[in-house]
């Protein structure tokens, strides 16, 4: 039940991009076609699901015990950039689609502040082992949902009259604003 | 060989003309987060300024002997550090302000702002001038989160720094200070600083037409008032 709720608050209403603003710029970036935001949301959730795993085992078993806990914001972006470049080699061997579908968007999630977010709110909050997991697959689910509505309705903007200064970025983020009101109804939930 | 830029044109390019939030579209992500008030807002620009400048010397000062393959990685090991420096003194110092901006100080070390200045400017220029380039980036990016943050807490909770600027009769927009603010505050504000930005275009547009109508050369005049 507990696990539960962690799922649910990262995944709905703590959503990483609209309500702690995490990685903002692949959410105003990618989300103009379908296809390519379902497949950057993929690539995230994938090494969130890592970094999660990698993040807690470095805080809990090397940099509590050594007391070395000043490092943790070099060590967590070192071993964030050393997961996306193994992941983006041990695909490339493994399946070629997979690898040209997501190809251009690996390296982008190194400096992707939703990944080094989940690291730190993960060792902040002292959640548990199997916590931490579940806290990750909430956040990607919760990232990638918030990817595809958004492509969805930026789709259907490009047929709209939107006056000209408005174009593009600005229309993108007030239609995220409003996209994030929705998402505080959510927040009845726990 | 390129025209050398003067050193206030340095400077100045990153607080207007290419200013990393408004123009650039970089380093949204504490933008948006901490911006809820005016203070904050400050805090988080003088804090990234301070990363930035001391980054953008270092890397600047060390540029030829870091092997080209491997610069993404030392640049932010050395971001990383500065960000480790900045993270301990406000826990120190100011630990109300820490805990009110809690993860997004660390954050700083995958602001884009911060990286892509020394890729595209502090590694292939000398000390001075990134210097110049990192304070000028800096401001631009901390005089946006001011405006910002001011806006946000004024129509948000009626006070301009902690001190109270609107009446008691006035209703505060709780929505401002809601995540929905920030992006409804920060696209308006885009919104705007386009509209200025064309507007002046134009301006200019029309005067150089001007320009060569009083000279006698329609032809060109013509030209350019197709485009």
């Amino acid at each position: 039940m507990e696990l539960f709720i962690i799922f649910i608050s990262a995944a709905l209403v703590n959503n990483f991009v609209l309500a702690y603003f995490l990685g903002i710029c692949p959410f105003v970036g990618v989300s103009n076609k379908l296809s390519s935001a379902i497949s950057m949301g993929m690539a995230t959730t994938f090494v969130m699901v890592l970094t999660a795993i990698v993040s807690w085992l470095l805080y809990n078993l090397i940099l509590i015990p050594y007391s070395l806990d000043f490092l943790q914001i070099p060590s967590f972006i070192l071993v964030i950039a050393a997961l996306v470049q193994f992941v983006e080699m041990v695909i490339k061997r493994v399946s070629q689609p997979l690898y040209r579908a997501l190809g251009i968007f690996l390296p982008l999630i190194t400096t992707n502040c939703a990944i080094l977010g989940l690291a730190l709110f993960g060792s902040m909050r002292e959640y548990s082992f199997a916590e931490n997991v579940v806290f990750g697959v909430g956040a990607g689910a919760g990232f990638t949902l918030a990817l595809i509505i958004m492509a969805g309705i930026r789709e259907e903007l490009d047929l709209a009259d939107v006056p000209k200064p408005f174009r593009g970025a600005p229309i993108t983020l007030i239609v995220a604003g409003i996209l994030a009101l929705a998402f505080m109804g959510f927040a009845g939930m726990i | 060989m390129k025209k050398q830029v003067s050193l206030s044109k340095e400077y100045l390019k990153g607080v207007w003309e290419n200013n990393p939030i408004l123009i650039q579209l970089l380093g949204l992500c504490p933008t948006l987060a901490v911006t809820v008030s005016a203070i904050n807002g400050l805090a988080m620009g003088l804090a990234a300024t301070f990363v930035l400048v001391m980054s953008s010397l270092l890397i600047s000062s060390i540029r030829k002997i870091i092997p080209n393959q491997i610069r993404i990685a030392s640049f932010i090991v050395i971001i990383a550090t500065f960000v480790t420096v900045v993270d301990l003194v406000m826990k120190a110092k100011f630990p109300d302000l820490s805990k009110a901006l809690g993860p997004f100080i660390p954050l700083i070390v995958v602001n884009c702002v911060i990286l892509g200045r020394q890729e595209a400017f502090a590694s292939k220029n000398n000390p001075g001038r990134a210097f110049l380039d990192a304070v000028g980036m800096g401001t631009g990016f901390t005089i946006a989160l001011l405006v910002l943050g001011g806006i946000r807490e004024i129509i948000g909770s009626r006070t301009f720094f902690g001190l109270q600027v609107l009446p008691d009769q006035y209703e505060p927009w709780l929505i401002m200070i809601l995540p929905a603010g920030a992006f409804l505050t920060l696209g308006l504000l885009l919104g705007i600083s386009n509209m200025y930005t064309d507007r002046k275009k134009r301006t200019e547009h029309e005067s150089i037409i001007a320009h060569y109508k009083r000279v006698g050369r329609e032809d060109i005049a013509e030209q350019l008032e197709v485009k």
